[in-house]
């Protein structure tokens, strides 16, 4: 990452993506030092996802199932150990101050764009709490006994898949997530945005409950929406309950979804800029 | 460099009124007051002018300060800095001048201040070499290297604010905004910052606006000052000149006096 | 009594002062607990029972957790965020007061916003409550009694076990000051943990939930007899009374912080 290797540097002027690279790996080096949080975190994550196998094996248990019991395991871990790339809830808590007490606007004494710089900011807050977390949760749940062990994809096409799918879901849930800060600069209310928006977005990507467990008719509708490529996409491509084969047209949705969602949330931020007084853009 | 006229803005706020009931009432149907905080400014400034932009609080500085580094856009009137309009060239304009908000920082709080300077120059795109130079220079005449390797929360207001210049002048700015830089400071560094700025303006023709409460700022720097009091400009001249009918009372005074006399203290 | 009132009437002025952030926080409870209810519903809605439960059986479980919980929270969030009261000094001013550490403790924070939820979930008791009548009103009123009258000694006993647990995470903020994140898995794990009866989960986590932290006293080992299930015997209508028994030894816990705050006076 780190180009200044003494001596005679090659790189003169930094390129036009150098800015948010910069703020990326600020955010990712800092969010790296929050070990003792990331600790009681994985301690939590480990007892929910405790609860959320049980609760679904014992309900499996009753009738057919769409997920069986291994595949629960391994949806249920994977989904812990990277809550926080895809759970709209992980907040910057710094940027909420900013956008509270209104020097966001002064971040604009930058000739940077500001959507980019807090999509780069937000990624890099995100990777650095996945990365803290996800190895801890992913070995040791792979050690447990049965039914509650963590298992590879069965072979190495669908794992790398999943890891495809697990970047598209972070891309994806940094622009959903950029709608509560943007309406959190309209209305002040940072608390307000993420509640209206989170409890959705776990619900529709199959955080709270698979989404193969929800009627049939709701989760035809959902797989259309973004949501459904921030979680149930990855977590089901790793659990192979989900075939390489299918993954075709949930992935382009999901990209596709992302090439939506990112121009209009510039827009939507160049707006709300405009509407207290913010040169936009 | 700078042209401006007929500057205005006003803001509405919320009127917040007692009582439980009228508490209630407010929710359903708040009531707004306009507060007018420009009322058409006009002011005109030469390239490597030092000029001293004093009012007392609420007159309008911050307002003005806003609008010319691109970051509020106001309801109506010119304002144009080196052939652009700030708030519709927004990045092109920022890219040419430094501002610096004593009230706030923009180092990174909680990482070392030089990993902030490095950032600055990926967010500029200063080119090393170029870099390299004006940040030794910089921190050489402020006395600033022993700061380069604390965060920026572990550093005393006098050592963040040298930190605070280097920062606003790492990437060559000829035109400088100072949103009150000596507010909380102590003599030594008061000075160093003075001396500095001085400097930079004798050496480099720096343009520098400077806001402050601090006549003794003015007093050392600035041949001009502007005077703002209620969102219009009530003097726009030298400082002695001001300050000429109450001299013999000192500076602090005789400015207290003058806010008085011109009603807006 | 009458200055924990004063309190609750400060507590109230100032939460109302900010009606807008009361309304928020508000809504935000009722979202989690109407979302954790959806997926519940959701789940039934595709299988149909849970390890031999009905939908209002669990139902039953989900109100009494919600309910004590969010009644618990109103109360006692001076001891769910007592590190915060300790770090800000709020605690050495408490105890230059002539009364009680408890009290005081308890008056310093009231959270109104809970309300919200509570009764969501006292909604949900009600129609569990209803659905299951016949079953519960079945062997003659005394027994009927006997049944309902468990139900409420779940409820309070299953609020003295979240009450227990923030007061020992209260205490345990005197020995260190951060890292307490862990009581969250107690309380709302705890919380969530309970919504579902005890036996859907692994041996181990039910032992530890039954003989250290008694939620299986309150939640699990009461509900055959208050459902009405034959072969359930009345003993086990007591046994809710083991949360106040957690209760109580978590005040002895919070005594010794206490003394141990005041003597080394850090």
């Amino acid at each position: 990452m780190s180009a200044s290797g003494g001596g005679i540097a090659a790189p003169v002027r930094p390129g036009p993506l150098a800015p948010y690279l910069g703020l990326f790996r600020m955010r990712l080096v800092r969010g790296l030092a929050y070990r003792a949080a990331a600790a009681a975190g994985v301690a939590t994550q480990f007892f929910w996802g405790f609860i959320m196998i049980s609760v679904f094996q014992a309900f499996a248990r009753a009738g057919y199932s769409p997920l069986d019991p291994r595949e629960i395991a391994s949806y249920v871990w994977l989904q812990q150990a990277f809550l926080v790339l895809v759970v709209v809830w992980f907040r910057d808590a710094e940027l909420i101050r900013l956008i509270t007490t209104g020097d966001a606007a002064y971040e604009l004494v930058r000739p940077v764009d500001l959507y980019a710089q807090w999509y780069a900011r937000l990624l890099g807050g995100r990777l650095a709490g996945a990365a803290l977390r996800s190895l801890p949760i992913l070995l040791v749940a792979g050690l447990f006994p049965e039914p509650w062990r963590f298992h590879l994809p069965p072979d190495l096409a669908q794992a790398g898949l999943a890891f495809v799918a697990l970047a598209l879901a972070a891309a994806l849930t940094v622009a959903v997530s950029m709608f509560a800060y943007i309406l959190a600069l309209v209305t002040l209310q940072p608390y307000a945005a993420f509640i209206l928006l989170a409890p959705l977005a776990e619900f529709c990507s199959g955080l709270l409950v698979p989404l193969p467990f929800l009627p049939d008719a709701l989760r035809r509708v959902l797989e259309w929406l973004p949501f459904r490529a921030m979680l149930d996409l990855p977590a089901r491509l790793w659990s192979a309950s989900l075939p390489a084969s299918d993954s075709l047209r949930p992935f382009a949705l999901g990209l596709a979804w992302l090439l939506v969602l990112v121009p209009l949330g510039r827009a939507a931020l160049a707006a709300a800029l405009r509407a207290r007084d913010v040169p936009g853009g | 460099m700078i042209e401006i006229r007929e500057l205005r803005k006003s803001y509405r706020i919320r009127e917040r009124r007692a009582g439980p009931g009228a508490a209630l009432a407010s929710l359903v149907r708040p009531a707004w007051r306009e507060v007018e905080a420009l009322a058409g400014v006009s002011f005109s400034l030469s390239p490597g002018e030092i000029v001293g932009y004093i009012g007392p609080n609420g007159a309008g500085k911050s307002t003005t300060i806003k609008v010319m580094s691109g970051i509020l856009v106001p309801d109506s009137g010119v304002c144009v800095i080196k052939g652009r309009v700030p708030w519709k060239e927004r990045k092109a304009h920022v890219a040419g001048i430094g501002a610096v908000f004593g009230q706030r920082t923009q180092l990174w709080w909680d990482v070392p201040v030089a990993e902030s300077f490095e950032l600055l120059r990926a967010i500029y795109r200063i080119e090393r070499g170029t870099f390299r130079k004006r940040h030794d220079e910089l921190v050489e005449a402020l006395g600033a290297g022993g700061l380069l390797g604390s965060p920026a929360r572990s550093l005393s207001l006098g050592q963040r604010m040298r930190c605070e210049l280097v920062a606003s002048l790492l990437h060559g700015p000829d035109l400088l905004f100072l949103d009150e830089p000596t507010i909380g400071l102590d003599a030594v560094s008061k000075l160093a910052v003075r001396d500095f700025i001085a400097r930079e303006n004798r050496e480099r023709g720096l343009t520098v606006i400077l806001t402050t409460h601090d006549v003794h700022d003015i007093e050392a720097l600035a041949t001009r000052v502007i005077l703002i009091g209620r969102g219009s400009i009530l003097f726009d001249g030298g400082f002695s000149e001001l300050l000429a009918p109450h001299r013999e009372k000192g500076v602090e005074r005789a400015l207290a006096e003058l806010y008085g006399e011109l009603g807006i203290a | 009594m009458g200055l924990w009132f004063r309190y609750a009437r400060v507590a109230l002025m100032g939460q109302f002062s900010k009606r807008s952030n009361l309304v928020v926080v508000t809504l935000a409870q009722l979202f989690l607990t109407l979302s954790a209810l959806a997926a519940a519903l959701v789940l039934f809605g595709r299988f149909g029972t849970l390890a031999g439960y009905s939908r209002d059986e669990v139902l039953l479980l989900f109100g009494i957790a919600q309910v004590s919980f969010s009644v618990v929270e109103l109360l006692a969030r001076g001891f769910d965020s007592f590190s915060a009261i300790l770090a800000q000094g709020e605690f050495d001013r408490i105890l230059v007061r002539p009364r009680g550490t408890i009290l005081q403790v308890l008056g310093a924070r009231l959270e109104f916003s809970r309300l919200g939820r509570a009764l969501v979930g006292a909604l949900i008791l009600a129609h569990a409550l209803r659905a299951l009548g016949p079953a519960m009103g079945s062997g003659g009123p005394a027994l009927a009694a006997a049944r309902y009258a468990t139900v409420a000694s779940m409820t309070l006993g299953s609020g003295a076990i979240f009450a227990g647990i923030f007061v020992l995470g209260a205490s345990l903020a005197f020995l260190s000051p951060d890292g307490l994140e862990v009581v969250n898995i107690f309380s709302d794990g705890g919380r969530e943990m309970s919504q579902y009866p005890l036996s859907i989960y692994d041996k181990a986590l039910r032992r530890f939930f039954t003989f250290v932290v008694p939620f299986g006293c309150v939640n699990w080992l009461p509900l055959e007899f208050a459902l009405g299930r034959p072969g359930a015997s009345w003993p086990a209508a007591f046994l809710p009374f083991a949360g106040f028994a957690f209760l109580a030894l978590s005040f002895l816990a919070w005594r010794a912080g206490v003394r141990r705050h005041v003597s080394t006076g850090s």
